[in-house]
């Protein structure tokens, strides 16, 4: 059972959901919002693996390249082009297709590999932990979301996702069984709620709604669940206890009030997301 | 001379276009001739890399001169190895923009502006 947690808006609370649920359901936590992972700060997992994440990009032989172009032409990501007479490669735009090297005709190109991100697996609290971290600078992230995500183990496993609705996203989703959007009650998270509904029903899989930051009133997030028929799971009260928690770097699921909270969510989720 | 110009559209009352990869026209300016050719910038439409394709188009059309608002590092790198001279202009209108550089008075670009990462699309 794979359930992805996302939110549409950055900063609703998709790490604090699922590292607490993780918690609660004594599942698997896997951070994959790799541009900025920070559920290992909150969980403090003892890192024992780490591997690297490769990509392929070309490699251009001189010697048999006659600089005709037909890479450039044929490259649909713009990773090549040609000046005077050389070809020149911007390599962190490259997504290894494989094009260019079927359009030489003078068999000049071959494929290197590079670093671009790891994988880091650890535990904590007798949970498995595991994150994708992209190195900076580089513009992609979806190799690295690939590698985390492709052998996922047994049991549930929680998905912390990026956000927005971006390629990032699109490629966790296609890795999960079920989905728990977490919103916040403000315009700006109720906008992006809808964009991410949108993309979660092409999936075809059970969800539901999270509203973190709660005001305890009849809010538009939760007027918005009820016209269109979307199961709300809970909600997390807003309250300066958990945000002082927060911001020490503590574990709501510590606190017993929050245990309480998260208790409720993950035994919700099981009844909307339906899994047995 | 072609002078290829960022441009929001097709004539010489139009303005100039700040952003470079994805301008929706470029005008090539043909001060020999007099000849005006306008380009749908493929750069426009790309998913990444908007810069470089913009500039594989120009380089293809053998133009000696670009104006535009900014050039990103990909951009830059390109046009600065392929020898094109590359100046910096405000978004006034095309024929004022010809005017200042006829003059002299526009400031040659030497350095690339920040990139501008559509996201990992």
């Amino acid at each position: 059972m794979n359930i992805a947690v996302l939110s549409g808006k950055g900063g609703t609370g998709k790490t604090t959901v699922s590292t607490n649920l993780a918690l609660a359901l004594k599942a698997n936590y896997i951070d994959c919002d790799v541009e900025e992972p920070n559920g290992f700060l909150f969980i403090k997992p003892e890192v024992d693996t780490e591997e690297k994440v490769m990509v392929e990009y070309p490699v251009i032989d001189d010697n048999k390249c006659k600089s005709c172009g037909a890479c450039v032409n044929v490259c649909q990501f713009n990773a090549l082009a040609k000046v005077k007479d050389d070809i020149m490669l911007f390599q962190k735009l490259c997504h290894g297709c494989g094009a260019c090297q079927i359009a030489c005709k003078y068999k000049a190109i071959t494929y290197g590999e590079r670093e671009i991100g790891k994988i880091e697996k650890g535990t904590a609290r007798d949970i498995n932990c595991s994150r994708g971290i992209l190195n900076i600078s580089e513009p992609m992230a979806v190799p690295v979301i690939r590698e985390l995500l492709k052998n996922l183990s047994d049991g549930i496993n929680l998905i912390d996702c990026p956000p927005g609705t971006s390629c990032n996203v699109v490629n966790a989703l296609k890795y999960a069984d079920s989905a728990i959007l977490v919103t916040e009650p403000s315009e700006f998270g109720l906008h992006d709620l809808k964009m991410a509904v949108e993309l979660v029903k092409m999936y075809n899989i059970p969800f539901g709604i999270v509203i973190n930051k709660d005001d305890g009133k009849d809010n538009i997030v939760k007027k918005y669940c009820m016209e269109e028929k979307i199961p709300l799971i809970g909600t997390i009260p807003y309250g300066k206890d958990t945000a002082v928690l927060y911001s020490k770097g503590g574990v709501l699921y510590d606190d017993l009030h929050h245990k309480e909270i998260f208790n409720q969510l993950s035994k919700a989720a099981k009844e909307v997301l339906s899994w047995n | 001379m072609k002078i290829a110009i960022s441009a929001t559209g097709k004539t010489i009352e139009n303005l100039l276009d700040m952003r470079f990869g994805r301008c929706e026209y470029f005008q090539i300016h043909d001060t020999e001739s007099g000849e005006i050719k306008i380009l749908d910038n493929k750069g426009q439409n790309a998913s990444g890399g908007a810069g470089i394709a913009a500039s594989n188009q120009l380089i293809d059309e053998k133009v000696d001169v670009i104006i535009t608002g900014n050039l990103g590092p990909n951009a830059f790198e390109l046009i600065e190895k392929s020898g094109i001279k590359a100046y910096k202009c405000g978004n006034i209108d095309i024929s004022s923009v010809l005017e200042k550089y006829k003059n002299g008075e526009l400031e040659e670009i030497k350095m690339s502006g920040p990139a501008h990462h559509g996201g990992s699309h």
